[in-house]
């Protein structure tokens, strides 16, 4: 099983792993074979802190027969590393860059995802 | 083997290009209208379908368009490729077709697009879903650049007002154009106003969704003498570096960076040598970050730097001269508009404002989500 489906199944397990070079002490998302750049392949799973930073935000204006607004966003980890996301919890609007996020895992189009409230 | 391609300078130029079919072609297909646009380069070029040896294509609906193309225009090409970095393949094929024209592998170089995509249901992506963001029903590519100007606005103080000018400013070009799709002027309000699709960016401060094609024809520089107006190949450069907007290292910062240093650094020439430019404004937040980062103003002067009419008709600097993506012409892949813009000017021939005695255009692609950056400059003989 390669990366991209290990990293599903620690969220099918409840837990967000992330990968971290056991060399450098980097951590690597999102999750590959190797480390981006220099092909290194120390890679262990460890698991995330969960803390993070909005990057960036926006808000999609989707009509409400087709299920309403909702957040899309880059939330820099505390690891140093950045996903998209989208943060929960709270109106769309009001989610802004700098905000703190804690992230938990919620179902998301049939499957787990990680997603973030406020912290 | 030394990255210096300065010998590539001049080497070789477009000597034939067209435009067709663009706003609404009800009826046509894709191929149609890239085919149509492939024979009037040509014959632009004074050259004809069988004269062609190498063949540049690239779609949102052909899995391998220089196939399709080739086969449609019945010819047998020594070399093609469908090589798609997104709305900057066609300039990544300008530098492709120079290199291989060059290397003596082909002798006359077909670049092309069509669509339909307006009269076939509206715009409609190429891309696979992208792997840890597509399960937030993450909308492409308008959430990508919404992240981008939302970051901008935050770093450097940036608002909505900003971003709304240069809608303002295309949309002066455009009044010119009688090939600009939308041509009634517009206000700073009106862009304020309109339907607001993904925070910052509304309706207004995003690219048209229209019909068209396109298509060049390039050539040695020794074969373009022969030609009226040839407008050479001065410099062009290109760089990438990512393909998701997760993993853009500095959402304020483009990869036109290098593709700018590296087609300047070709050509020899600076931004202030420029007396045109024309850039790949998908979503107004373009204009202002590639102003910046190819050089004509520093990193976070751009939202003043497009304010005040400086790039509108008769401002300081002529940029998206034709009216750009936003309002002239956007048929899924803008690239290959924005080049034969930038050529039409050095031709003295562009179809709406024309830049008294402009010998130089500097032509910059943008592709994916920000991603891919190609910038090429072109200039008359009397800027060789």
């Amino acid at each position: 099983m390669g990366p991209e489906a290990q990293f599903k199944q620690h969220l099918a397990d409840g837990k967000f792993m992330i990968l971290r070079s056991a060399s450098t002490g980097a951590f690597v998302f999102y999750p590959r074979p190797f480390i981006p750049g220099t092909g290194e392949d120390d890679l262990e799973w460890v698991e995330a802190k969960g803390t993070g930073t909005v990057y960036s935000t926006t808000v999609n204006r989707r009509s409400p027969e087709k299920g309403g607004t909702f957040n899309v966003c880059l939330i820099d980890l505390d690891e140093g590393v950045r996903m998209l996301s989208r943060v929960v919890g709270m109106t769309p609007e009001d989610v802004s860059i700098g905000l703190k996020v804690r992230a938990k895992i919620e179902e998301l189009n049939g499957e787990p995802a990680v997603v973030w409230e406020a912290a | 083997m030394a990255s210096d391609m300065a010998h590539l300078r001049g080497r070789t130029a477009c000597i034939g290009a067209a435009a067709w079919g663009c706003g609404e072609q009800p009826g046509w297909s894709s191929l149609e209208i890239m085919g149509q646009n492939a024979r009037l380069a040509l014959a632009d070029a004074g050259l004809t379908i069988a004269d062609v040896d190498g063949v540049w294509a690239a779609t949102a609906v052909h899995a391998m368009p220089s196939m399709s193309l080739a086969e449609h225009l019945g010819i047998v090409p020594k070399y093609s490729s469908g090589s798609n970095i997104g709305g900057s393949s066609f300039m990544s094929h300008v530098l492709d077709a120079a290199v291989h024209l060059e290397a003596g592998l082909i002798d006359v170089a077909l670049i092309a697009y069509g669509s339909n995509q307006r009269t076939q249901g509206g715009f409609r992506s190429a891309s696979e879903p992208v792997p840890f963001e597509a399960q937030y029903d993450v909308r492409l590519p308008i959430n990508a650049y919404a992240l981008a100007a939302a970051r901008y606005m935050h770093e450097f103080g940036a608002t909505r007002e900003h971003l709304a000018e240069v809608a303002v400013a295309a949309r002066g070009g455009a009044g010119h154009n009688p090939e600009a799709f939308t041509r009634d002027p517009i206000t700073v309000d009106d862009v304020l106003g309109a339907r607001m699709i993904s925070d910052p960016l509304g309706k207004l401060d995003c690219c048209l969704v229209t019909d068209g094609g396109g298509a060049l024809v390039m050539v040695r520089a020794d074969r373009a003498a022969d030609h009226a107006k040839p407008v050479y190949l001065l410099g062009a450069g290109m760089a990438h570096d990512h393909r998701m907007i997760s993993e853009m290292p500095d959402l304020t910062t483009t990869c036109a960076v290098q593709a700018g240093q590296r087609a300047f650094a070709m050509a020899g020439l600076e931004p202030g040598d420029m007396n045109t430019v024309q850039l790949y404004d998908a979503f107004t937040i373009n204009t202002i970050l590639f102003l910046e980062d190819l050089g004509f103003c520093e990193k976070g002067e751009g939202k003043d730097f497009v304010g005040s009419g400086h790039i509108a008709p008769g401002g300081g600097l002529p940029v998206n001269t034709n009216g750009g993506g936003l309002s002239c012409v956007h048929p899924g892949m803008y690239g290959l508009f924005v080049l034969i813009e930038a050529i039409r000017q050095c031709r003295g021939a562009a179809p709406g404002l024309q830049i008294p005695d402009a010998t130089v255009s500097l032509a910059h692609g943008n592709g994916g989500v920000l991603s891919s950056q190609v910038t090429t400059i072109w200039g008359t003989a009397d800027a060789l």
